[in-house]
């Protein structure tokens, strides 16, 4: 068992996860709970018992959509949102194979508009994304709709202070 | 002459008026045979209804009242004391049960109800026809205590007694008091220091002028009844004369024996002279003649090596003379009115749980055995060290519920404090070793008394303890570490855990011998041989004979709070009890007819309370009326109805019977 997984974790999050005692509380409040493959609660033993490999490979840390609900409501003041993100961190560096590809792609192509323009540009940023995501059908009546109003604007603005913004991206090293 | 007999029947509310007719049973009563007065009233336990009793005896110098109401149970001793107070004989006040045993069960037959409760009334009032005015029985009361067993529950019980100026005896089957309470070297949930809170206990009994402590000590025999005990107290010689003995320790250097040490819980070796614990007031060794070469058969093969000179090891090094084999056990005696059971526990066998190598593998330990590792006097000086190698372990697992609650295999019984207290062993192993990792295998956390739940929580935010629920199928050893065999339960996972050491949170159980013991005290135990309270809400440190007492995990398992808590009740119950002179007893128990009684000694046999004895002089068999409690089993078993119970006797009973057949036909 790797215990350092859990000092790992407990680091990069700031959550005292070994206080987790499993009232579950976290999963019957979840929205996405039936896209998880471990319930949150489960994700909070794993991480306590080191389960690493199953972990970075599961689907639940992908599905998290860090709406918070579980941290409002966890009797220990775990806020497991943070705990997710350590997780997807730790799978990307480890080069682990995500279980759910597309969400990464779309995380990815938000992180790479972002770095580029400081902000969002959705025209470039879809692009990029349906390139990575090798998905090039999906939501297209909707994208059409949201361009003819307007929605996605052909022209990407830049952030006014961009050197604020590589400043971010290096400091956090990416 | 004839009784004036009066009848008072209870409305009871609707629960009696509802069912039986109350007017119309007044109005039979009142045609029955000696009845001068009868009348019903909606409540006659309340304040004016017994005043109505109460008048009505002076005004009509009744010598027999039935009141026909509820059980006896809840207001017998009511309207007895109503009567005796305006001057008559309480025992000649009977109730007739027509609430649960008529109106209750026939709450849909009116007629019925009130026919039936005529003839309860009728046959009651037969019964008192021949009622006896009696008068309660003082028994002496010999105002001094002796205590079973001088741990902590012995020792709490036996101060407070002392210091409310009572004389006490403290029986202890060791060579020190202490207990169990002097191999833990903390509590939870605070981190108190127990050999500093211990010793002071223990200095202040042994400085304390009324209590008298007799070690090395077991109950030989058990005479008397409440107020009166005659107990004989075996002591085993512990060879060493402590007027003489300096402590110097010449004689632990020199005895050729090396075993065990219990105490240490075989964590160390001791000599068969050895000193019994760390604590100080066992500074004294004690010789154990079980382990002494001296006391051992000598072999023949030895005698003729030249060992025919039996081992004097210790007697030759002792500089002043202190050590005395010759001694033979000696027999005590003490009289006292009230005794108390604080015999203890031990804890089970882990010899009985092969599955996780316990006995086998020195690197799994019982719970006690991890105490003695974090006491600074102990066998490490405080120290974890692994018993194999003396290797700080660098991880720990801590199973609980070894041999508690496993009705099929083991005990059914929770033992209450291992929760608790592997609790507080893994958060002092995690404060001890930094670098350490504790897993408590579990399966429920039991910790539910004041600032338990935090204590828990705080292990795992502070020590980061790790629990894992379930139950760990085996231990093996393997490569120099053990292999833990578990199963993550909340995480539905099997898991292996490599640890350094195995302790184990092993069932608390009554302390061995304890079956003899309370078979010699005439004190019941239950299916675990603990032993019973006579109610576990109302009477919770009362045994089952009058005059015993019981404290601490004998009873049950349970930790030192709720051992003291329960030591001072039975405390607080005894002084109770010797705050009066004299003891009462009921008058109603059995009597003996001399001259038809032949001394067949059935009833001596029968009786659940050894409350029948025979004469040796009369050769007829006498009633203690102390020890009596007036059941009747040797009314019944008595082959020449030689023995009646007062006031119920088989003639009344034959006539409340006649009474009630005839008039059950008549419905």
């Amino acid at each position: 068992m790797a215990e350092n997984l859990l000092q790992k974790v407990m680091a990069e999050s700031d959550q005292p996860i070994n206080l987790c005692y499993q009232c579950k509380k976290c999963s019957v409040g979840c929205p996405m709970i039936e896209e998880f493959d471990f319930p949150p609660n489960m994700v909070m033993r794993m991480v306590q018992l080191g389960m690493k490999d199953e972990l970075l490979k599961s689907r639940a840390i992908w599905m998290c959509i860090s709406c918070e609900t579980c941290g409002t409501r966890c009797p220990n003041e775990i806020r497991i949102a943070p705990i997710m993100d350590s997780l997807r961190a730790q799978c990307i560096e480890e080069g682990v194979v995500p279980a759910d590809p597309v969400t990464v792609a779309l995380h990815s192509a938000f992180i790479e508009s972002i770095k580029t323009f400081g902000r969002v540009h959705e025209a470039t940023m879809l692009m990029n994304y349906k390139w990575k995501s090798k998905n090039f059908t999906s939501d297209l009546d909707v994208g059409i709709k949201l361009f003819l109003k307007g929605k996605i604007p052909l022209m990407p603005k830049k952030s006014k202070n961009m050197a604020k913004i590589k400043e971010l991206f290096q400091e956090s090293g990416k | 002459m004839e009784k004036k007999l009066g009848v008072f029947v209870c409305w009871c509310g609707s629960n009696i008026a509802g069912s039986v007719d109350v007017d119309k049973a007044v109005e039979e009563a009142k045609k029955l045979d000696g009845v001068v007065h009868a009348e019903n009233y909606m409540y006659m336990c309340s304040d004016p209804g017994q005043q109505l009793v109460k008048d009505t005896i002076a005004e009509k110098g009744l010598d027999g009242v039935v009141v026909a109401c509820c059980s006896p149970r809840m207001h017998e001793n009511t309207f007895r004391k109503a009567a005796g107070s305006v001057g008559m004989n309480s025992y000649l006040v009977e109730i007739a049960n027509i609430r649960e045993q008529c109106s209750w069960v026939h709450q849909n037959n009116k007629p019925v109800a009130t026919a039936k409760a005529v003839s309860i009334i009728e046959g009651t009032l037969d019964k008192v026809k021949e009622n006896l005015p009696l008068e309660t029985i003082t028994i002496d009361l010999t105002k001094r205590v002796c205590v079973v067993g001088g741990g902590i529950a012995g020792i709490m019980s036996a101060l407070d007694l002392a210091n409310a100026d009572y004389d006490v005896a403290i029986i202890e089957r060791d060579p020190a008091i202490g207990g169990h309470m002097a191999q833990i070297s903390q509590t939870f949930p605070y981190f108190h220091n127990i050999p500093e809170l211990l010793q002071k206990k223990i200095d202040e009994v042994n400085a304390h002028s009324r209590i008298k402590v007799y070690v090395n000590s077991e109950v030989e025999v058990l005479d008397g009844y409440v107020g009166n005990f005659n107990v004989t107290i075996k002591t085993r010689p512990a060879f060493v004369d402590p007027a003489k003995c300096t402590a110097c320790g010449k004689c632990l250097e020199v005895c050729p024996v090396s075993v065990a040490d219990e105490f240490n819980r075989g964590l160390s070796q001791r000599g068969a002279i050895f000193r019994y614990n760390q604590m100080e007031n066992a500074r004294i060794p004690v010789l154990e003649q079980s382990d002494c070469l001296h006391f051992v058969d000598v072999e023949d093969a030895e005698m003729d090596a030249g060992a025919s000179v039996r081992c004097q090891a210790c007697v030759e090094a002792c500089p002043e003379d202190a050590i005395d084999l010759g001694t033979i056990r000696k027999l005590n005696e003490e009289f006292v009115g009230a005794i108390v059971m604080a015999t203890g526990y031990d804890l089970y066998s882990p010899a009985k749980m092969p599955e996780y190598g316990a006995g086998k593998i020195p690197d799994v330990i019982d719970a006690l055995a991890f105490e003695r590792l974090l006491d600074p006097t102990g066998p490490t000086k405080g120290q974890v060290l692994r018993p194999s190698d003396g290797q700080v372990p660098k991880k720990v697992v801590f199973i609980q519920c070894v041999g508690s609650r496993d009705p099929e295999r083991h005990k059914a019984y929770c033992s209450r404090a291992c929760c608790m207290y592997t609790a507080k062993q893994a958060r002092l192993y995690r404060q001890q070793v930094e670098d350490g990792t504790a897993y408590v295998s579990y399966m429920d956390i039991r910790s539910d008394s004041r600032d338990f739940e935090e204590f828990v929580q705080k292990g795992m935010e502070e020590e980061n303890l790790v629990y894992i629920r379930g139950r760990v199928a085996k231990v093996i050893q393997e490569n120099g570490f053990l292999r833990v065999f578990t199963s993550d339960t909340l995480s539905s996972r099997q898991l292996e855990i490599e640890a350094d050491l195995v302790v184990l949170a092993m069932a608390m159980e009554p302390k061995t011998g304890i079956r003899d013991l309370a078979k010699k005290m005439n004190v019941t135990i239950d299916g675990d041989a603990f032993l019973s309270e006579t109610h576990i809400k109302l009477y919770p440190v009362e045994s089952s004979t009058k005059g015993v007492y019981l404290a601490g995990c004998g009873q049950s398992p349970k930790d030192i709070t709720d051992t003291v808590s329960q030591a001072l009740a039975t405390a607080g119950k005894i002084q109770t009890m010797f705050s009066n002179e004299t003891l009462i007893a009921d008058p109603l128990i059995a009597e003996v007819f001399s001259d038809v009684c032949s001394g067949c000694g059935i009833c001596i046999d029968i009786c659940p309370y050894g409350a029948r004895l025979m004469n040796d002089f009369t050769r007829i068999s006498d009633v203690n009326q102390a020890v009596c409690q007036g059941c009747g089993a040797c009314m019944a078993a008595c082959p020449n109805k030689a023995c009646e119970l007062i006031n119920s006797t088989s003639r009344q009973f034959v006539r409340m019977i006649g009474d009630f057949a005839g008039k059950a036909e008549a419905v």
